[in-house]
């Protein structure tokens, strides 16, 4: 078992753990970023749509190329960071301030690290259907991993549930692959996402029914079809059904923080659903109530990469502080004038009741600070 | 290869491909690129069925893909219960189908 040593630990290599590593590091912070995939730049480099949000966090630029903005701002300070990909943190042993990972599948080792800043991102999620375990159902996430960073063709046709920005936006993308799109079901009486990504599939003739959902997936040992069903106001089931041949029935159906290890460090925790699950408390530096755990990105509720870098940002820059680096503390209300920017208006009216319930101006209790 | 020919937005140098490389599923010679997951490499040559379950013996294939979900668990070379999605190709891997929990050779563990 080897044995690693840092001031900070970033878990996850995705916008929000490469942003505040990049902080971190230029004040002189040693890092090492742990990364569970092959890469770094999480979903980014799977993204390649032009992002919204603002100049700052590179609207208008596609999200692998952003991925590769982050990438050479890494490079600017690799003497103080150090990156393990192929590597997923597993446990926290607070009486020693350490962490246990596992490198591929059989070599582990122990971190010891002073801060850490957990951006470990999200996890897919499924609803109940029966055989929704048939090989064909598949995150969207996997889909865009196979098509957009690999070049594999998905499948031949595709039926979508969820027409939220991901289900709309990978639906394109199936569609720049070669892919036909059969149908995109949503069970809510509107479409989630925005409204120039479902007219984009709608030009190209793609059906989106709403009050629609999937009822099951149809095959032996894999998807042949599936069988929809329209629901009524109280998202019962009418009688309608409708059976389609597809041989890949892709899941947006949304993504739940990945927080386990924050919840093992003993970060206090609450559920929000506006977040999408269980999240930890945070203050304005992104500090969680155990004062050696940071959290930024999509592992502090469910939102755009954009609003993942900035916090990454935070979360670096506190660390960093947190350690006695002379960072500029006044880039806080630089960073947090950018996140309220990109949280404005009616779009971001759920994710700031969301944080409003987890918000913390300060701490009562500290665990052991 | 079941591979993306045309894209408007990526070129193939996007597409994040190592050396051409030989390995075996089930004893069958198939092609791949070095480094790209396993999981990725049999559906590109439409395997889609890695693994079957130990009590109702269902089929069991992709789905996260970022090693979250144990759905493509495997037996390469040997080892089972391999992450085959975030696992890289190697040339001349030994890759099968995993059936029920899968078992590790006592010689594999004696090496260690």
């Amino acid at each position: 078992m080897t044995d690693i040593s840092t001031d900070i630990l970033v878990v996850g290599g995705g916008p929000a753990g490469l942003s505040a590593a990049s902080e971190a590091a230029s004040y002189g912070a040693r890092v090492l970023i742990v990364e569970s995939d092959l890469q770094l730049g999480g979903q980014l480099v799977k993204q390649t749509h032009k992002f919204f949000g603002s100049r700052d966090e590179y609207a208008g630029t596609r999200g692998y190329k952003i991925a590769d903005i982050l990438l050479s701002e890494i490079k600017e300070n690799e003497q103080n960071v150090k990156v393990m990909i192929n590597t997923t943190v597993t446990g926290y042993y607070s009486e020693d301030r350490t962490f246990t990972a596992m490198s591929g599948e059989e070599s582990y080792m122990c971190i010891r690290a002073q801060r850490a800043i957990v951006a470990a991102g999200a996890s897919e999620r499924l609803i109940p259907f029966p055989n929704n375990d048939l090989p064909g159902v598949y995150g969207a996430g996997a889909v865009q991993t196979l098509m957009n960073v690999y070049g594999v063709v998905p499948g031949k046709r595709v039926l979508m549930v969820g027409a939220g920005n991901i289900g709309l936006i990978v639906s394109y993308q199936l569609m720049q692959a070669g892919v036909e799109v059969a149908a995109v079901v949503e069970a809510m009486p509107k479409i989630g996402g925005y409204w120039v990504h479902a007219a984009k599939i709608r030009r190209l003739g793609v059906p989106i029914l709403l009050r629609h959902s999937i009822k099951e997936a149809v095959g032996e040992r894999v998807v042949e079809g599936a069988v929809i069903m329209e629901l009524d106001d109280k998202f019962a089931p009418t009688g309608q059904e409708l059976r389609m041949d597809c041989d890949v029935i892709c899941m947006a159906v949304g993504l739940s923080p990945t927080t386990e290890i924050l919840s093992q460090a003993g970060c206090r925790m609450k559920y929000v659903p506006e977040l999408c699950g269980l999240v930890a408390e945070r203050d304005r530096a992104m500090r969680t109530s155990n004062p050696d755990f940071w959290s930024a990105g999509d592992a502090t509720g469910i939102e755009e990469a954009s609003a993942a870098m900035v916090e990454g940002r935070i979360a670096g820059l506190c660390a960093a502080d947190s350690l006695g680096l002379p960072v500029k503390m006044t880039k806080l209300d630089e960073y947090w004038t950018r996140l309220d920017h990109l949280r404005a208006g009616e779009v971001g009216s759920k994710i700031r009741a969301g944080i409003d319930k987890v918000y913390r101006d300060k701490w009562e209790v500290r665990l052991d600070g | 290869m079941e591979l993306i020919a045309e894209h408007p937005v990526l070129d193939a140098s996007c597409f994040k491909r190592g050396e051409k490389v030989e390995f075996t599923f089930d004893g069958r010679s198939m092609d791949g690129y070095e480094g790209a997951p396993i999981a990725v490499s049999l559906h590109a040559n439409g395997i889609r069925v890695y693994r079957e379950t130990p009590e109702m013996k269902r089929a069991r294939g992709f789905f996260c893909a970022i090693g979250k979900c144990s759905s493509c668990f495997m037996v390469v070379d040997g080892v089972p219960n391999v992450r085959t999605c975030v696992t890289p190709l190697r040339a001349g891997m030994r890759v099968e189908t995993q059936h029920g929990r899968g078992r590790a050779a006592i010689t594999a563990m004696l090496s260690e």
